[in-house]
């Protein structure tokens, strides 16, 4: 890796620029698996599972996101995320996202399988898991 | 004389308060644009992300795939009209109805069956008046939409272009919705949502730049899949924000000439009544001059 190269990180959800950014590296991950990138990847296009993606700044911080899913494109150097509900760890409180987490287990428990079901639980996982990893990191 | 005092005067007071309602109507509106432009701003860059990646998708993979294919026989198409929940905007959701109709008059004479599908109470009345029959129908987000309601809409639309033609399926769907180009300039529009519109071309690599052939996890067609619902969400997403922004643009436009209608004729009317009060006023003068005339004459005579 050359010296000084970075990544131009731009995580997007729908109705808002989540983070954007330089950064040295991005962990998240895929349907096959937890993925690392660094600087100069070749070209990737993957879909990603409800999780939390960790970004470690140019500055030398951790930025823990929340991503229910969505995709990732990396394509010389421009790093771009796009989630529906993609949203900053430290602006999830837990106990908000546990109770999200509660009322969607009640709904697939009572035997509603519907996909939008799914999906508020996906994403209320993610978004405790990220939570949570947000403050380890602090 | 044309009309009586109190009366111009009482129509001077219903158009004042006509005026007022209108004027406040106007603040609003342009209070709550803003919202909605700021709204649309922050959905762009999620939505310039998204065509991106599928057009690099679909012109490189060289997958066939049913959603970027267009089908040999269209038969049956969705077509999904963008109007509003309420009126006082203008011709918003009349200009927007007028497009969806010369659309459907167009795949008609291909022979097409037009499926409609509705958002926004205007458009709905506009269908359920004529006995049109829809598919499906929502309201009550039409100036403030949110990405859940985009969701919804999409996840429709997409399952019934994923079911066999035999079993009410459709070939292909449209989307009508008013881009706002200016806060005075809204058009409607009529574009095909699928099979993908790929526009070759404007991603086309420049001479000696090589586009990146991307790796795909897992493999290009489950990409595909995983894709284009989320594509077609953020499309509609997109319709639905030019669509709020528009008609609050437009309702804008139409109070504010509505406010300066009511002024004019406040200002007609008021000159009525001046009138009116004067002829009134130069009419006793003349009838107590004329009687005084009459008991000096009677006066002089005796």
């Amino acid at each position: 890796m050359a010296e000084g190269d970075v990544l131009f990180v731009d995580v997007v959800a729908a109705d808002r620029r989540v983070w954007e950014g330089e950064a040295l590296s991005v962990i998240l991950r895929t349907v096959e698996g937890d993925i690392g990138i660094l600087p100069n990847h070749e070209p990737f296009l993957a879909v990603l599972v409800p999780s939390a993606a960790e970004v470690l700044t140019a500055e030398g911080k951790r930025e823990v996101i929340a991503l229910d899913g969505g995709f990732i494109t990396v394509a010389e150097n421009r790093v771009s995320v796009l989630s529906q509900y993609g949203r900053l760890a430290h602006e999830i409180s837990i106990d908000e996202a546990e109770r999200e987490l509660m009322i969607a287990e009640k709904k697939l428990n009572e035997g509603d399988n519907s996909e939008q079901t799914r999906q508020h639980h996906d994403r209320a996982t993610a978004q405790l898991v990220a939570a949570k990893r947000a403050q380890q990191v602090r | 004389m044309a009309a009586s005092l109190r009366e111009l005067r009482q129509r001077r007071k219903s158009v004042s308060a006509t005026k007022k309602i209108t004027r406040a109507m106007e603040l609003i509106a342009a209070s709550r644009i803003i919202k909605a432009q700021q709204a649309a701003e922050a959905g762009e860059p999620y939505i310039t992300e998204m065509i991106r990646a599928v057009s690099a998708l679909a012109t490189y993979s060289h997958t066939d795939h049913p959603l970027t294919e267009p089908s040999e026989n269209v038969r049956r198409v969705a077509l999904l009209m963008i109007t509003s929940d309420r009126g006082m905007n203008g011709a918003y959701s009349a200009n927007a109805i007028k497009t969806a109709a010369r659309l459907t008059e167009r795949l008609r004479q291909d022979g097409v069956e037009v499926v409609r599908y509705a958002v926004g109470r205007k458009g709905i009345t506009y269908l359920k008046f004529r006995g049109i029959d829809m598919r499906q129908s929502w309201e009550g987000f039409s100036d403030a939409p949110r990405y859940e309601h985009a969701q919804e809409i999409a996840d429709v639309l997409i399952k019934d272009f994923l079911t066999p033609y035999e079993d009410g399926g459709v070939d292909a769907i449209y989307g009508v919705y008013t881009r706002m180009l200016s806060m005075i300039d809204q058009t409607p529009r009529a574009r095909r949502l699928l099979p993908l519109e790929i526009v070759e071309g404007v991603h086309e690599p420049n001479e000696g730049e090589v586009m990146p052939l991307f790796e795909y996890e897992p493999d290009p067609e489950s990409v595909l899949d995983a894709l284009l619902p989320m594509y077609v969400r953020s499309r509609v997403w997109f319709y639905l924000l030019q669509s709020a922004a528009s008609q609050l643009a437009s309702q804008q436009r139409a109070m504010k000439s509505a406010t300066d209608n009511a002024q004019q004729l406040i200002e007609s009317l008021t000159r009525e009544a001046n009138q009116a009060r004067q002829a009134e006023i130069t009419q006793e003068i003349s009838e107590i001059v004329g009687g005084a005339g009459a008991l000096a004459d009677a006066a002089a005579q005796d």
